[in-house]
Parts: structure tokens; C-alpha cells; sequence
């Protein structure tokens, strides 16, 4: 076939193809409806059966997590997952993930992450109370990282602060594999009193949907399957009317307007309109009841003229949610939404049957069984295979090399690290304040937040190490999970659920396939030892671009419950002469670590070991030990070893300390900088070191005493000291002054 | 003196985030809070009326310039004018310093980013004018240093330079941002304001905005208690204007 | 008649635009050496129905003086006016 630019090529590719679905798929969906689809049911079909939507490459996986217990009121499969955290009360939380279209548009595709995932809780019937964004870009001496970084953040801060819901948490690593992959997750948690949930399984035959909030224009068309579920190349920027802009003040509108409805008992369900818009919410509300829909697209108000039916079906405009009401109580619920100055057009109503019909103008422009969208997706369970690069690359133990630099020198850049540095550059862009309930913000190992009208709180903790995950995925999703459970024990909670966001690169790929099929299977057993069941997630594949994927990165949100919220422990030393103890045992182990990384600049070995028993029975420790109040801080130990975590604390409370680092054994570097598991840094109250101990022995966890709070210098006794406000001016200026290096306005 | 809570009228307009806090900072500081809805004339007989923080408007086309067009920032206004309290808290102030109620504007940092943060102001004149008239009725003792949040990404305070002298010589700068010890300077000045100035009065002393939060620094178990003397301030007023 | 209006909204002379210089400072490394005083405004258009230009410049003025602008912190122009020529009714009312 041959053709001078200006000829129109003889065969264009056919329209399934262009929209993301495989041949095999069309057959399916020619199969299913016994004819072939008509172009507005191609486009339904593309986006519902997309990665994103579908999770047609991870479904097989996923099945295996754990995701029952006492706690768990709703698991996977509705909008978010709710637990049952005491007196009655049920937290609603979820996490997602919003990468690709933050690659593209940072500002935009962080602030409507954050609004798609507030939805969600919304959605469940609860006030979206508290939200927490773990980031991962690539290093801040590339410039493009750092405009990703700052309008990432500023996104977020940006959209977030708007609504009134305050940021509490969460954290931002870096490594070059983010580059052209950045890795932007959202987690938001709300609380609803158990009997008053909703359910996105809800409504009857007669059950009118209305659609409450903007109106529908082009944002995202195809977003879903465009973008989602296909890795970023050099065409990236055409890819730019794909990204949804987002109007926080509409959305504060339209949770008030929500809950309003909700509090005068006029929702049946409440649906939020996030991935592949109208298609997506109304097929799975109507199948979520075995029923059919009447969609009528003419009540659809239209921010543009001249939309398609297609157009419509998959729009990504923001801030819509779709409201499950009886016949009768349409009028008051539009008079609510009036109120708030928001639409609430009926668009469709259920259907005996399955059939979810679109008409407009008169015409039906789609019938399609509604299961087949919602639930009837393909199910792949794609070639995995371990890559064979990584013996030799596991073979190679960073604690095998002799130490390239002093001690001194190695803390200064481990602490002056960004992954270990302190983060307030981004997290005073985030108001923490709002709703009242903060007890511990941001820049903590977990946050805490109070649940109004109790003397309960939660606990919430973001984390996940990529290095580790690289290593070896099984044991970096151990790690991930059994890291967020320490987080929250390390405050005095007890944890309780989890939900996820799995970052992956091309699932096509066997070898990307095997890190994820590892990275499950390292969740589901760290979850069932811990005791915290996966209430639901998120899977984001296609993070790689030239054949070059991100790290394997699950990032767990992990819930825990603290019955009393004046028992929290907090991570700073708060006085001086306390006794500091070492909880658990270092072994010398560097694989992964930051100090392999910035000091060594190697990534590999093994990832630290990490056993199960031993982890839980510090978290039990911890937990025992906030309720006997014989704690007066506490601080985990993670990235950077136990030097970092105790110049954190010492920086956190603004007291010094002097501690005897072990003799024999194990060398002073790899005391310090080692990341073993299971461990932390605690200071008992003064009088109570007795009591703690035998706490900690009770418990069987290690417990040695290794110094003393007090003055104005960091001292590791005979190895070296600097002073506390070097220290800060390390740690607090490092994200800051490579911020400043210069980047464009956002 | 009277053991009578004060009702305390709480505005929300579209948009507000902190009205919900403010309402029940209130509760906690002896007030009998009520909710007022912007597109309603009433203030539901209170005695006192707060501007809450938030994002009214979304902050569109200039951060509380729709909001101040409300039906009840009318009745707000004859309430100021007749010298009913009103306290403007962030947007509050904004709304206000719109409204022509306040001096001056308030236009974004200088840093251009949203800063979320607990500070320390030092209080200039708790009340306009020379020292004190009432105990009652004025914040604290001037020069006593108050710990309080700010949180916003449009704080900073301008006038013309001929405006910022009359304000200065009437004494109704009511705050000023400060170091921790009290050192006013520019390196503990957040956002760029003309002054450091962090909160002004009225002529009259019963219009007072601030940018910071006294309602998110009223609970122990949150944090500094720097918003007490001003809510204080805020009941004291209102009780005063009840006949006994 | 029906008029198209663009206002031009600017922060006054003197009062630091902190926007104006981060973009100001960001041009060089984009290649541009040669540029200073870089001040960041904006620009209202509507449509406004007004029996004849003036008293469409007349009304909107108003309305720049009353609303669009604060006078405190920014100064104004009526930088177009043109009066629209209906050709046909667009075929879908857009929300």
C-alpha cells in the first residue's frame, strides 16, 4: 500500500482498535450481544473493559487478598470500604491512584484525584474527613521532577484546601524511575454512623437516578482507556484534552448538597461518577441490583454544544455524582440540590431486566445488558515470570562494602536525603486544620484524627517502599504493609484495615506481571498475620515508558483505632533525661536501603528480613503500651535506620540525646544506617522504665536501653556528635533548597 | 456579670469551610452559636456575628468579592454600623476589607504558596484608640504574644501608604506577626503584609478581621489556646449589648 | 443590541505582584535576557445587552467599578466594545 502525505490510507484501523479493546474483546462483545456493536456501545464497552475500570489483569490476583473480619462492614466492590471502629461508628476510606494524568497536567491531575476519591466517601454517605497523598517523582536536581513536585502539590493543596477537607498525612519518596512516571496516590476517610451507610447496591424498579453537581462537557474523553491503560511515549502532550479540570468549589457544593440529601433520608444509594463517567455509574448501579436502566441523555445538562451520544456516555467531567431516589421524593431532593445551586436533572430510571437502553432525541442509541459492562469484563491471568536480573542483582550486598565515608559525613547526607528529609515544603501547602478533629498532622509517623461526639480516634498511615519492591516484591509488599501497621502502632493504635493503591508498570510484561503477582501474595500474608483485611483499592498498571517500568510499588493505607484519643503517643522527644530504648533487633542488613543509595549509590541486596510474629507482637506492644500510659514518645524506625529516627524525634520534640550505639557484633555504619524490620525508638515516662520493660518482655520484643534525652546535640557516643541545629538545617532545608533551584511559576 | 450564653450568628456562604469550627468554638467558649445562611436577612437575634474562614465563592474573581453582595451581609453591615460586634476570620476579613467595612485588602502571599502553619502574633491595641476603656471588651494586654494558626494562600494585608499611617496613628492595628518571643521582623512576617499587620479594627472597635484562626486555637487537646482571648473578647461584646 | 465587552483588570502601580516575578524570573532560563517589569492582571469578557455603545461602556464601567475591580489593590480599562451581529440561533442551549 502505497501513499504520498494527503492520501487517505486504504484501511483505517478499525474503531475497537483505536479505542484500546483487543480483537479477541470485539469477538466477546459481538458474542454477548449476539450483533455487533453499535459506536456509542463500542465506546461503553472500551471504557468499562478497560484495565482501569475493569482490572481485567489483576482480578485474578486480587481474589487472593484477605478481606473479611469482624471490623469490615463493606469490603471490595462498592465505591470505598467501610469499618466498624466503635460506638456505633463506621470509617469509610479508600485510596487511588491518579498518575497518568498528572504526568501530563500535575496541577489538574492531582486536584481531580483528590476529588474523585472525596467522591467515593461521599458516595458511602460519609462527610470526607481527612485525605493523605503518598508521591513518588524522580529526583529534584532534574527540573521537570521538580515542576511535577510542585504542581502535584500545589494540586492537591489547591483542590483539597477548597473543599474543607484538611490533609493529615502522607509522604513523597524519589527515584528515577518516577521520572516520566510519577506516582500520585490519594487516600480519603470519612466517618457515617453504621446505620446510616449507604450502600451503592441499592434502589428498585421505578427507582429515578438523578444526576447532581456540573455539567457534562469533553473533559477526559477517553481518559479512562486512552490514558490509563497505556504506557506514556514521546506523543504524551496530544494527549492533553484528555485531562479533566476540576471546580473545588462546585464539589464543596455538592458534599453539602449530599449529605443534606442524605440527612433528610431522600437517597436510596448515592453513586460517585469518577472513570468512565455516566456508563460506568449507572451500569454498575444498575447491576449492583440485577436490574436494567432507561438512560435518557437528553436530561443531561451539556456544558458544550454539539456533544455526541458517545460524547456524553464517557465524559470525565468532574464533580457529579449520581443520586438513587424513590419516584416520590425527586421533587425535595431537587429543591435540595436548587439550594446549592447545583443540577439534579432525573436521567434514567431501573428497569425490570438487565437492559441498561440509552435514548436520545427519540432514538435508542445503545441497549446493552448491564451486567456485561459492570461486571461481565474480560478476565486476564497474563504470562508472569521472574526476571533474570535478579540473582545477580540480589547477590550483591551492600553490606559487603567498606564504608566510602565517615559516619558523620554518611548521617548528614542519609538525614539530608530527600526521601528522609523533612517534608514541610509540601505539607504547609495543605491546610490540616480544617473540620477541627486533627490531633497529629502531617510530618508524624501516622496522623491521628478524633471522631466528633467520641473520645475515639483513627490512625492513618501511607507507605511504601519502591527500593524494596525492586529487590523483591514479595518481601517489599510485606514490608509496605507490616511499615503502615507500625506507623500506627508506633501512636498507640491498634491496626485495623487496609486499603491500596498497586503501582506497576506494563502487565503485559511477564516480568511485571510476576512483581505483581509476588506483591499480592506479600500483602495477603502480612494482612492475615496483622489481622487487617483489604477493604478495597486501587490498581494503576501501565507506569513505564521506554520499556522501563517504575519499581514494583504497592503503597498501603493502613486504618488503625485508637479507643481513646488523649492515650496517642507522639514521636518527639518531649523532655529531657528520659531513658531511650532501642524496641527489636538490627541485623546487618543494607539491601535497599537509603544509605546504600545515597552513600554507596547502589540499589541492591535484599531487602531486610522481615517476621511476621516478631512485627506483630510489636505492634501489640506499642498498642499495650499507649493504654498502661508508660509512654512518652515513640517514633518507628524505617528509612535511614535507627540514626535517622533518632534525630527525627530529637528534631520533632527539639531535645537532643546521647546514645551508646552496641559494641561488638555489628559494625557502627550498619548499626546505624541498617533498615530492619520491627523496630522503634521509645522514651518511657519518667519512672516507668520498670513497667515498660516488663511490658516489652511480656510481649517478647527485644528491648535494650541505648541512651538518654536531653540538651542541644545529637551524640553517638564515641563515634561522633553534631548539634541539634545542624541537624534541623539539614533536615528541614533539603527539599527546600533544591525546590529553589529554580522552576517555572505554576 | 450575667452567666447568659450570647447568641453568636455564624454565616455560612457558599463555599465557607471554617463555619462548622467556628460554631463550635463558640459552644466551647460559653456562646450559644447560630447558623446563618447568606442568602437570609436574619441573624437570628444574635448579639454577635463571625465571618468564617473558607473559600467563599470558590474565591472567584477576587477572594470575597461575590460574598460580600449577600443578603445577609446587608444586615451584617447595619449590625456593624449600629456597633454590633463582628469578628472576620481569614475569608472573613476578606469579606469585610470587601465589604467596606475594614481598611485595606488582602491579595496573595508573597511566597504565592497556600501556608498552613502556627504562628505567633503579638497584640498591638486590643482595642482602637489609646489603652484600655473596658477590661471586658479589649483582647489581653498589648504586647501579650498569642499562639494561632494561619491557613491561606491570600493574606496579605495592603493599603496605601497615606491609609497604613492612619492606621497606625488611630491605633487600630490590632495584631502583628511576630517571632515566636515577640521580635516583629520581616523574617517572621508569612505572607508579605504591609506592617506585619496580621489584623485590624474598625474606627469604632466593633469590627475586628484577622487572618489567623482563633477557632481552630480554642481546644487544648489540639493545640495553643492563642484564639481564646479573642473569642473572649468577641462574647464579652456581644454580652454587654444584652440589657440585664 | 447585544455587545461584546473585554475589561482589563490590573493591579495597581507600586503594589508587589509576587505572580509577575516568577514569571519574570522564569524567562531567562526559557531564553528571554531582555525582559523586566512583567506584571500579572486579567481580562473580564461578557455580553451585555445596552440600547447603543455608550450606554454599554457606561453600564459596565459601573459594574468594573462596583464589583470587577477592587479599587483598593487594582485599576481598570474597557479595552474593546463591539456590538455582536446575531447570524442564527446556536442549535443547542448550552447550561
Amino acid at each position: 500500500m502505497t501513499g504520498t502525505t494527503g492520501d487517505i490510507p486504504a484501511t483505517a484501523p478499525p474503531l475497537h482498535r483505536t479505542l484500546g479493546l483487543t480483537d479477541a474483546e470485539y469477538e466477546a462483545i459481538v458474542s454477548r450481544l449476539g450483533r455487533a456493536p453499535e459506536p456509542p456501545e463500542l465506546a461503553m464497552y472500551s471504557v468499562m473493559w478497560s484495565e482501569h475500570c475493569s482490572y481485567k489483569s489483576s482480578k485474578v490476583h486480587l481474589r487472593t487478598l484477605p478481606t473479611e473480619g469482624p471490623q469490615v462492614l463493606v469490603g471490595p466492590g462498592q465505591d470505598a470500604g467501610v469499618v466498624d471502629v466503635g460506638d456505633g461508628v463506621a470509617c469509610v476510606f479508600k485510596m487511588e491512584s491518579h498518575s497518568h494524568p498528572s504526568a501530563i497536567e500535575p496541577y489538574q491531575g492531582a486536584a481531580t484525584g483528590v476529588g474523585g476519591i472525596v467522591r467515593d466517601v461521599l458516595s458511602m454517605g460519609a462527610r470526607p474527613a481527612a485525605l493523605l497523598d503518598p508521591l513518588r517523582f524522580g529526583g529534584l536536581d532534574d527540573e521537570r521532577n521538580r515542576y511535577l513536585f510542585g504542581g502535584v502539590v500545589a494540586g492537591i493543596g489547591g483542590y483539597g484546601n477548597c473543599i474543607g477537607v484538611p490533609t493529615v498525612g502522607g509522604e513523597v519518596k524519589f527515584a528515577d524511575c518516577h521520572g516520566a512516571n510519577p506516582t500520585v496516590n490519594v487516600m480519603c476517610l470519612g466517618f457515617v454512623p453504621a446505620d446510616a451507610l449507604l450502600q451503592s447496591r441499592a434502589g428498585e424498579p421505578g427507582s429515578v437516578l438523578l444526576l447532581i453537581g456540573a455539567a457534562t462537557g469533553r473533559d477526559g474523553i477517553g481518559g479512562v482507556s486512552v490514558l490509563a491503560s497505556q504506557t506514556l511515549e514521546e506523543d504524551a502532550h496530544a494527549s492533553r484534552p484528555s485531562v479533566q479540570i476540576g471546580d473545588p468549589f462546585l464539589e464543596k457544593l455538592l458534599i453539602e448538597a449530599c449529605l443534606e440529601l442524605k440527612d433528610l433520608g431522600l437517597l436510596e444509594g448515592l453513586k460517585d461518577l469518577g472513570g468512565a463517567g455516566l456508563t460506568c455509574a449507572v451500569s454498575e448501579a444498575a447491576a449492583g441490583v440485577r436490574l436494567g436502566a432507561d438512560l435518557d441523555l437528553d436530561q443531561v445538562a451539556l456544558r458544550e454544544p454539539g456533544m455526541e451520544s458517545f460524547d456524553i456516555l464517557i465524559s470525565e467531567s468532574q464533580e457529579r455524582m449520581l443520586a438513587i431516589v424513590r419516584p416520590q421524593d425527586v421533587p425535595a431532593a431537587q429543591a435540595v440540590c436548587a439550594k446549592w445551586g447545583l443540577t439534579g436533572a432525573a436521567v434514567a430510571t431501573f428497569v425490570e431486566g438487565g437492559t441498561l437502553t440509552v435514548r436520545r432525541a427519540g432514538d435508542v442509541d445503545a441497549r446493552v445488558p448491564a451486567r456485561s459492562l459492570a461486571d461481565e469484563g474480560p478476565e486476564y491471568d497474563r504470562p508472569a515470570e521472574r526476571p533474570d536480573w535478579l540473582d545477580a542483582l540480589q547477590a550483591e550486598d551492600p553490606a559487603a562494602s567498606p564504608a566510602p565515608v565517615s559516619i558523620e559525613d554518611a548521617f548528614a547526607s542519609v538525614l539530608g536525603s530527600p526521601n528522609v528529609a523533612g517534608t514541610r515544603w509540601a505539607f504547609e501547602q495543605y491546610d490540616s486544620l480544617v473540620q477541627g478533629q486533627t490531633v497529629v498532622g502531617p510530618g508524624a509517623d501516622a496522623a491521628v484524627v478524633r471522631i466528633e461526639g467520641t473520645l475515639r480516634a483513627v490512625a492513618v498511615s501511607s507507605d511504601g517502599n519502591g527500593r524494596y519492591g525492586f529487590l523483591d516484591p514479595y518481601a517489599g509488599a510485606v514490608h509496605a504493609v507490616a511499615e503502615a501497621a507500625r506507623n500506627v502502632a508506633s501512636v498507640g493504635a491498634t491496626p485495623a484495615a487496609i486499603t491500596n493503591c498497586l503501582n506497576f508498570g506494563n502487565p503485559e510484561r511477564p516480568e511485571v506481571m510476576w512483581q505483581f503477582r509476588e506483591a499480592v501474595r506479600g500483602m495477603a500474608d502480612a494482612c492475615r498475620a496483622f489481622g487487617t483485611p483489604v477493604t478495597g483499592g486501587n490498581v494503576s498498571f501501565y507506569n513505564e515508558s521506554g520499556g522501563s517500568a517504575i519499581y514494583p510499588t504497592p503503597v498501603i493505607g493502613m486504618l488503625g483505632i485508637l479507643d481513646d484519643y488523649r492515650l496517642l503517643v507522639r514521636g518527639g522527644f518531649p523532655a529531657d533525661g528520659l531513658a531511650i530504648y532501642a524496641l527489636g533487633a538490627t541485623r546487618p542488613e543494607l539491601g535497599g536501603s537509603e544509605y546504600a543509595e545515597v552513600v554507596l549509590g547502589k540499589v541492591c541486596g535484599r531487602p531486610p528480613v522481615v517476621d511476621l510474629d516478631v512485627e506483630a507482637r510489636l505492634h501489640r506492644l506499642l498498642a499495650a503500651s499507649s493504654r498502661a500510659h508508660v509512654l512518652a514518645s515513640s517514633h518507628d524506625c524505617s528509612d535511614g535506620g535507627i540514626a535517622a529516627a533518632l534525630a527525627e524525634a530529637a528534631i520533632a520534640g527539639g531535645i537532643g540525646f546521647d546514645v551508646v550505639p552496641p559494641g561488638g557484633g555489628i559494625a557502627a555504619h550498619l548499626w546505624l544506617f541498617a533498615e530492619s524490620a520491627s523496630r522503634a525508638i521509645v522514651a518511657p515516662t519518667l519512672g516507668s522504665e520498670r513497667a515498660f520493660e516488663e511490658l516489652a518482655s511480656a510481649h517478647g520484643v527485644p528491648c535494650a536501653r541505648i541512651g538518654t534525652t536531653g540538651g542541644d546535640r545529637l551524640r553517638f557516643r564515641d563515634l561522633f556528635d553534631v548539634s541539634l541545629a545542624d541537624a534541623i538545617v539539614v533536615y528541614e532545608s533539603a527539599i527546600p533548597r533544591l525546590m529553589s533551584a529554580g522552576r517555572v511559576a505554576v | 456579670m450575667s452567666e447568659h450564653r450570647p447568641r453568636v450568628g455564624v454565616v455560612t456562604f457558599p463555599g465557607s469551610l471554617d463555619d462548622r469550627d467556628a460554631l463550635r468554638a463558640v459552644a466551647l467558649m460559653g456562646g450559644d452559636p447560630v447558623p446563618v445562611w447568606h442568602a437570609d436577612r436574619s441573624l437570628g437575634e444574635a448579639d454577635a456575628v463571625i465571618l468564617p474562614g473558607g473559600f467563599s465563592y470558590g474565591d472567584y474573581l477576587r477572594t470575597g468579592a461575590i460574598a460580600r453582595f449577600a443578603p445577609a451581609m446587608e444586615s451584617v453591615a447595619a449590625f456593624a454600623t449600629a456597633g454590633g460586634p463582628v469578628l472576620g476570620i481569614c475569608n472573613g476579613f476578606q469579606i469585610l476589607c470587601e465589604a467596606g467595612l475594614l481598611p485595606g485588602a488582602l491579595v496573595r502571599n508573597r511566597g504565592l504558596a497556600f501556608v498552613c502553619r502556627w504562628i505567633t502574633v503579638r497584640v498591638e491595641h486590643g482595642s482602637p484608640g489609646s489603652a484600655e476603656s473596658s477590661d471586658n471588651l479589649t483582647i489581653g494586654r498589648e504586647g501579650e504574644l498569642l499562639s494561632v494558626p494561619i491557613k491561606h494562600g491570600e493574606g496579605r494585608f495592603v493599603a496605601s501608604a497615606e491609609e497604613l499611617r492612619r492606621l497606625e496613628a488611630a491605633g487600630q492595628v490590632a495584631f502583628r506577626y511576630c517571632s515566636p518571643v515577640g521580635l516583629v521582623s520581616d523574617d517572621f512576617n508569612p505572607n508579605g503584609s504591609a506592617a506585619n499587620i496580621a489584623g485590624v479594627w474598625n474606627e469604632k472597635g466593633n469590627v475586628l478581621g484577622l487572618m489567623p484562626h482563633p477557632e481552630h486555637a480554642v481546644d487544648p487537646d489540639l493545640g495553643p489556646t492563642g484564639g481564646q482571648p479573642i473569642l473572649q473578647w468577641l462574647l464579652s461584646a456581644a454580652r454587654a449589648r444584652v440589657p440585664a | 443590541m447585544t455587545f461584546h465587552v473585554v475589561v482589563g483588570v490590573r493591579l495597581k502601580e507600586g503594589l508587589l505582584d509576587p505572580q509577575g516575578k516568577a514569571v519574570e524570573s522564569a524567562l531567562p532560563s526559557l531564553g528571554w535576557n531582555n525582559v523586566s517589569h512583567v506584571r500579572v492582571g486579567k481580562e473580564i469578557e461578557l455580553e451585555v445587552d445596552a440600547p447603543d455603545e455608550a450606554a454599554a461602556r457606561a453600564q459596565v464601567t459601573e459594574m468594573a467599578e462596583r464589583f470587577l475591580s477592587n479599587p483598593v489593590i487594582e485599576t481598570f480599562e474597557i479595552l474593546q466594545v463591539s456590538q455582536l451581529v446575531a447570524l442564527h440561533p446556536s442549535d443547542e442551549k448550552a447550561t
